[in-house]
C-alpha cells in the first residue's frame, strides 16, 4: 500500500471519528450559550487542549518546521514569537473576559458603551481577521495536498479545498461550540502525538545528543554556522536597517496579536469559571510551548536528514519527508510509508480543526454582534440567533471555499502574519483600554479598532507584499511606498493612539458601568454559568 | 439564562471599598510590571537577533550557540511565568475576588 492511500485511510478515520463527535454534540447543542460557548462545561484541561488544538496550525506545524529547516535559528525566532504572546492572554486576558463578556469579544467592549457603533466595528474586525486567515488555511490545503499526496492538477486541488470547506461546514453548523472543541482536543492529542514520535526517533539517531543533530544540520544546509544565528529569512544584511525593523515589526505583531485574535478570545467563555480559565490557558502555554520544541528538533531533523525540492520555497514538506526519513531509517520501508501517511493525516485534521474554528469564531460574531445587537437591536430571541449564526457559518464557508480556489497558487501566507497585526493593532488596543481604562469611551472603542484596521491595511497595499517584489501578490505591477512587510511597528501604536484620541475628543464616559465592570471582572460578581443537560 | 441584574449602585459601592482596592492592588501590582517584564526581555531577544548577531553566534556548548540559549530561556521564562502568576492569583487574588463575590452576591439577593 502506497504511504498516499494509507494517508487518506488514516485522515478517514479521523473524518468519521469527529463526525460522530460532531453529530452527538449537536443533539446537546440547544441554547446560544450551548452553540456559542459549548455550554461552558468544558474543563480547564479540556479547554487548554483545545487553544492549543486552535493555535497550533498547519501553518505553525508545517510552516515553523519547515522554516526551521530552511533558515534555521530565523524559524526558531518566529515561534517563540508565538509562545511568548501567551502571557499577555494570561495575565492581561483570559480571566477578565471570562468574567465580563458572554459569547464574543464585543461583549467585553459594548458592556459599557453605547452597543451598535462598538459591535459593528467589533463584528467586522472579527470577521476580518478570520478571513484573512482562513483564507491562507485554505489555500494552504490545497498545496499540501499536492506536497503530500503527490497530486500536481489544479482541479484536484481545488476539490480538496472543496471537500476541507464543506466538512468545516458540517463541524461548525451542526456541532457548534461542543462539537468544534471536540474536534480540536483530537487533533490536539494526535499532532502532539505524531510530533513527538517523530521528535524521539530523530533524536535517538543523534545519540540525544542536540549538539550532535546541530551539528549535522549545520553541514548538511550548506551554509555554515550562519545556519543557527539570526539574519538567514528575516532581516538579512542584503536587506539592510529596513529588514531588521521588519524583524521588530513581526515580533510585535506576534506577541500582541493572539490575546486579540477573536477565534482565540471566544476559547475562554468555554469553561465555568474564570479559575477555569486560568487554568485553561496554563495548560495552553504547556501544550504550545512544547509542541514549537519539538517543531526545533523537527526542522533542525529535516535540515540534517533530508533534501527539501527547489519548488517547496516555504519549507512544507520538510516534516513529511523527515517521517518519511527516520521512519525507513529506524523500520525500514514500510515504516516510512507508515510514518509519512500518519503525519499527512495529521497535518489535513490540523486545517481542518483550525479552519472550523476560524469559522465558528466570524459566524458567531456576525449572529450575536451583527444580527442579534446592530440589525435587530437586541430583540432576535435565542433561538433565532443560533439560527443565524448557523447559516452564517454556511456563507463564511461557502465564501472560504470560493475565496480560497480564486487564491490557489498565491503566496498568500502574509495574511496570517496581516491577521496577527490587525488583532495587535485594532482589537487588543481596544479590549484592554475597556478592561483598564476609566475614561475610555464608544469614539475611542470605535476608533481603534477602525485605526488599527485601516492602518494596517493601508502599510500592506503599499507594502513589497502586495507589489513591486518577486514574491508579490500582483505581479508585473509596482506601486509600493516602503520596504516593510508587516505593519505592526506602526499599526499597533497606531491602534492604540487612536483609541486614545477618540476618547479624550468625545466627552461621553460612564462611570457606574465602568465601576461594574471592574467589579464583575477581578470578582466574578454575575458572569455567566455553565448550562447544565 | 440570563445575566444576573444587580442595581447598579452595589458595583460603585463594591468598587469604592478597601478590599476591592486592594483586591485590584494586588492585581495590578503583579499583572503590570511583568507584563512590561516579559515585553522588554523578548523585545531584547528580537533585537539582539536583529543587531548582535555575532555575540548570538558565539558558541558555548559545541554547537549550541549564546542566540539558542535565550530563546530556549524565553521557553522557560514564560513557563515560569505563567506558572509563578497561577500560584499568585491562587494565593493573593481568589480568596479575596471569592470573599467579595459572596457579599455582592448576598446584597443583592
Amino acid at each position: 500500500m502506497s504511504s498516499s492511500t494509507l494517508s487518506t485511510i488514516l485522515f478517514l478515520t479521523f473524518v468519521a471519528a469527529t463526525l460522530g463527535i460532531t453529530f452527538w454534540a449537536s443533539r446537546n447543542t440547544k441554547t446560544a450559550a450551548d452553540y456559542y460557548a459549548g455550554g461552558r462545561s468544558f474543563t480547564g484541561v479540556q479547554n487548554g487542549l483545545a487553544i492549543g488544538g486552535d493555535y497550533m496550525s498547519a501553518a505553525s506545524f508545517l510552516g515553523i518546521a519547515g522554516m526551521i529547516a530552511l533558515s534555521g535559528y530565523d524559524g526558531f525566532l518566529y515561534s517563540i514569537g508565538f509562545l511568548v504572546a501567551w502571557l499577555v492572554a494570561l495575565l492581561l486576558v483570559a480571566e477578565l473576559m471570562r468574567n465580563s463578556g458572554k459569547f464574543t469579544m464585543a461583549d467585553v467592549l459594548a458592556f459599557r458603551m453605547s452597543p451598535r457603533p462598538v459591535r459593528t466595528a467589533a463584528g467586522v474586525s472579527t470577521i476580518v481577521v478570520s478571513i484573512f486567515y482562513l483564507l491562507a488555511q485554505m489555500v494552504g490545503a490545497g498545496a499540501l495536498v499536492g506536497l503530500l499526496l503527490g497530486i500536481t492538477s489544479a482541479e484536484a486541488k481545488n476539490w480538496t479545498i472543496v471537500a476541507v470547506g464543506a466538512l468545516m461546514i458540517v463541524y461548525v453548523v451542526f456541532g457548534g461550540m461542543k462539537g468544534t472543541t471536540w474536534v480540536q482536543i483530537v487533533k490536539a492529542v494526535l499532532l502532539m502525538g505524531g510530533a513527538a514520535l517523530i521528535t524521539v526517533l530523530v533524536l535517538a539517531k543523534y545519540n540525544f545528543n542536540l549538539s550532535a543533530l546541530l551539528g549535522a544540520a549545520t553541514e548538511a544546509s550548506g551554509k555554515g554556522a550562519a545556519f543557527l544565528e539570526p539574519g538567514l529569512k528575516y532581516g538579512t544584511e542584503a536587506q539592510g536597517l529596513m529588514g531588521k525593523i521588519d524583524l521588530i515589526s513581526l515580533g510585535l505583531a506576534l506577541v500582541l496579536g493572539t490575546a486579540g485574535l477573536p477565534h482565540i478570545l471566544i476559547r475562554f467563555y468555554t469553561v465555568p469559571t474564570a479559575k477555569d480559565a486560568r487554568k485553561s490557558v496554563l495548560w495552553g502555554i504547556g501544550i504550545i510551548g512544547t509542541f514549537y520544541l519539538l517543531t526545533l528538533v523537527l526542522g533542525f531533523g529535516a535540515a540534517a536528514l533530508v533534501k527539501i525540492p527547489a519548488t517547496d520555497t516555504a519549507g512544507n514538506t520538510a516534516a513529511p519527508q523527515l517521517a518519511a526519513a527516520i521512519g525507513e531509517n529506524f523500520f525500514g520501508s514500510v515504516g516510512g510509508t507508515v510514518l509519512l501517511a500518519l503525519i499527512g493525516a495529521v497535518a489535513f485534521a490540523t486545517i481542518l480543526a483550525v479552519v472550523a474554528g476560524l469559522t465558528l469564531a466570524s459566524s458567531s460574531s456576525f449572529a450575536h454582534d451583527l444580527y442579534a445587537h446592530v440589525f435587530k437591536k437586541g430583540t432576535a430571541t435565542e433561538r433565532e440567533e443560533v439560527v443565524v449564526a448557523r447559516v452564517s457559518a454556511l456563507v463564511i464557508g461557502a465564501a472560504a471555499i470560493g475565496l480560497g480556489i480564486l487564491a490557489q497558487g498565491q503566496n498568500v501566507a502574509f495574511l496570517v502574519a496581516l491577521a496577527f497585526a490587525v488583532a495587535a493593532s485594532g482589537n487588543l488596543p481596544a479590549i484592554l483600554y475597556s478592561l483598564f481604562w476609566k475614561r475610555f469611551n464608544t469614539a475611542g472603542a470605535v476608533a481603534s479598532i477602525y485605526g488599527g484596521l485601516i492602518s494596517c491595511l493601508i502599510l500592506v497595499v503599499f507594502s513589497p507584499v502586495v507589489s513591486g517584489s518577486k514574491t508579490a501578490l500582483i505581479k508585473g505591477a509596482d506601486f509600493h511606498i516602503w520596504n516593510l512587510s508587516n505593519p505592526g511597528i506602526i499599526s499597533i501604536p497606531l491602534g492604540f493612539f487612536f483609541g486614545w484620541l477618540g476618547t479624550v475628543l468625545s466627552k461621553e464616559y460612564n462611570a457606574a458601568k465602568y465601576a461594574e465592570i471592574e467589579v464583575r471582572s477581578l470578582t466574578g460578581v454575575g458572569a455567566e454559568k455553565a448550562t447544565e443537560h | 439564562m440570563t445575566t444576573q441584574e444587580h442595581d447598579a449602585s452595589v458595583y460603585e459601592r463594591v468598587q469604592q471599598s478597601s478590599e476591592f482596592q486592594e483586591l485590584k492592588r494586588r492585581f495590578r501590582a503583579w499583572t503590570f510590571p511583568m507584563t512590561v517584564a516579559f515585553l522588554v526581555w523578548y523585545l531584547l531577544y528580537v533585537v539582539l537577533s536583529g543587531w548582535a548577531r555575532d555575540f548570538m553566534g558565539i558558541q558555548v556548548l559545541g554547537n549550541i550557540n549564546i542566540g539558542l540559549i535565550l530563546g530556549l530561556l524565553q521557553f522557560v521564562s514564560t513557563f515560569l511565568i505563567a506558572l509563578a502568576y497561577s500560584r499568585h492569583a491562587e494565593k493573593k487574588l481568589d480568596p479575596l475576588a471569592d470573599k467579595l463575590r459572596h457579599e455582592v452576591e448576598e446584597q443583592t439577593k
